[in-house]
């Protein structure tokens, strides 16, 4: 199970719907309200997606984690197919899959999808946006950009907090008969 | 009072909360019943305690200038070896963001047991600088000239595990499970920047015992406080925000965490009467020896017929008293009580918060007046001592300290 439409998303689909609707009266020159998409016909692309709660698990160096999550503001189904960031020179999108008994995280297949109006949690022991190779340790209080890319290329960049975490110790299966490693 | 749409109104109406407002309609169908209808005064539901908040961001941080919630902790940090300005930054942008979050009954981001924050209770995370932490921050020019540890008294016997920090948590909330699961989460959140120095916790009467404005009674029974300038009051304003001194502060306070044991074994050796002398107050309903009522102003020149002032000399509410409304402190106390002895000693006393612009020229000449001579100390011991500036609250998107730190 990958996609969860929380109450919150659906209001959220509501108050977009309702921009949408105000767009079509004519209020498109109207500055957009947060959260709320500007009218499909304007002519600068808007963010399809926004994020909530993002926040990072801090690391020495190795892997860690981004969590939090993301909602799709739009009226299309989208994919996120990849995400890059400013602390690690490769990202991977994982989820948590039993294997042979035991909790271990992979890439997960076909990226991140989430229907219109939807959203997709990112937490410890589920899916989440892998960093790999950190080289610079990522600091209690500091500040990631990451970048994600939609299924048609479009990107979308924020920025989530470093905070200390115990958790999310899943070790990694990178899918290709490696002997796991643990993500510190 | 301060115009209507100050934040530190709104902290008051909201922390006052249910009984405040209930009050003012009792009595306003009172007013009314002469043009009486049989309907009964409309009573509002009143909101259960535990889903009341207090507001975080404001121009004052919340904490200070709200009605006190019934238990509190004091967590007092020491800075890690080479925590610098750009640390103490992500630092208090972590903490702030937890406490804007927990205060408003949502989880901190990263929280582990999000279960545990939907039950704000007027919970309020205040924070407050030690003296080492602005050279710490290469910022010794903007430290308030008499935030330094307080001289010693000849009364004290301060320990090392009571007194000092760097960093001051100020945690209060009308439930103790609020309470902890906020400590948790900030002393998490503060492990990469400093280790626990010292932990108090506190507690007052129980939320909704009494009504707000009754004042709080310390572990040896003494009313405490009844001097206190009222919540938001121009006198409170004027004692308590800083107005003068480095710019970053302004808005902001200082306060002193004194740990005050009680010697309950000596106090209950001693007589009503030698107890009331001592303060100068009735116990029973702390009115002044020369008054009739609690807040009667005391008369402290009344003399007896044996020519002995009623109130003596050396009573504390005498050795207390201050002249200028300026020249007041705000007490904002807890009690605490740990575990008692094996033969039954108590080890109960008052975590003793004051707040103040200047320690200097308010706090300091109190306590010295205080030390040097108040019937109270034969049955009270200073036994933890520290000073923390307080940051001006922030808004929504900044963080506290960003005025020193950023």
């Amino acid at each position: 199970m990958s996609i969860s439409t929380t109450a919150r998303g659906l209001g959220l689909a509501a108050t977009a719907a309702f921009a949408l609707l105000a767009g079509a009266c004519g209020a498109a020159a109207e500055p957009a309200t947060t959260g709320t998409p500007p009218p499909p016909s304007a002519s600068v692309a808007a963010d399809p997606i926004a994020v909530r709660d993002m926040w990072v698990k801090t690391a020495d160096k190795g892997m860690t984690a981004a969590f939090g999550t993301l909602l799709n503001t739009g009226g299309a189904d989208v994919t996120i197919v990849k995400a890059t960031s400013t602390a690690s020179p490769m990202m991977e999108l994982h989820e948590v899959a039993e294997v042979d008994g035991k909790m271990e995280m992979r890439p997960k297949e076909g990226g991140f999808e989430i229907p219109a109006g939807g959203s997709h949690v990112l937490e410890p022991g589920g899916d989440h946006l892998m960093l790999m190779d950190v080289k610079a340790p990522v600091k209690a209080g500091d500040e990631v950009t990451v970048t994600l890319t939609l299924g048609d290329g479009t990107t979308f960049a924020f920025t989530a907090v470093a905070k200390d975490f115990a958790g999310g110790n899943e070790s990694y299966n990178p899918g290709t008969g490696a002997s796991p490693m643990t993500m510190s | 009072m301060g115009t209507p749409d100050r934040p530190l109104s709104r902290r008051r109406l909201l922390g006052g909360g249910a009984l405040a407002v209930g009050g003012g309609v009792v009595g306003a169908g009172l007013t009314h019943a002469g043009a009486a209808t049989d309907t009964p005064p409309a009573t509002p539901p009143a909101q259960p305690l535990g889903t009341q908040t207090v507001p975080f961001f404001g121009a004052h941080q919340a904490g200070i200038d709200t009605p006190a919630q019934a238990h509190a902790v004091f967590l007092a940090f020491d800075l890690l070896d080479g925590v610098d300005r750009a640390a103490l930054g992500r630092m208090m942008r972590l903490l702030t963001d937890d406490a804007a979050r927990l205060t408003q009954g949502r989880p901190a981001l990263a929280d582990t047991e999000p279960e545990l924050a939907v039950v704000p209770a007027r919970l309020t995370v205040t924070f407050g600088f030690g003296p080492k932490v602005f050279a710490a921050a290469g910022v010794e020019t903007q430290r308030p000239r008499s935030l330094e540890p307080l001289p010693a008294f000849p009364i004290d016997k301060l320990q090392p595990r009571w007194t000092g920090g760097d960093l001051l948590i100020q945690i209060c909330a009308d439930d103790p499970l609020t309470v902890t699961h906020t400590q948790r989460m900030l002393i998490k959140d503060t492990r990469a920047f400093g280790r626990l120095r010292w932990t108090q916790r506190g507690f007052r009467r129980g939320r909704g015992m009494q009504d707000d404005g009754v004042t709080q009674r310390n572990v040896m029974g003494q009313l405490d406080g009844t001097r206190n300038p009222p919540l938001g009051s121009p006198v409170f304003d004027g004692a308590v925000w800083v107005d003068s001194g480095p710019r970053w502060l302004h808005g902001g306070t200082t306060v002193v965490v004194r740990r005050i044991r009680a010697e309950l074994e000596t106090w209950d050796a001693a007589d009503p009467t030698a107890k009331e002398f001592a303060v100068g107050r009735r116990l029973s309903d702390g009115a002044p020896l020369t008054g009739v009522a609690e807040h009667d102003e005391p008369d402290l020149t009344k003399t007896n017929e044996l020519g002995f002032t009623v109130i003596s000399e050396s009573a504390h509410i005498a050795r207390a008293h201050v002249r200028s409304d300026r020249q007041r402190i705000f007490r904002r106390p807890y009690n605490y009580d740990d575990a008692p002895a094996p033969d039954g000693t108590s080890d109960a006393g008052l975590i003793f918060a004051a707040y103040q612009r200047d320690i200097g020229s308010q706090f300091l000449p109190i306590q010295r007046n205080l030390a040097e001579n108040d019937l109270l100390n034969d049955w009270i011991t200073p036994i933890g001592s520290a000073v923390f500036a307080v940051p001006p609250g922030c808004r929504e998107g900044e963080w506290v300290g960003q005025s020193l730190l950023g």
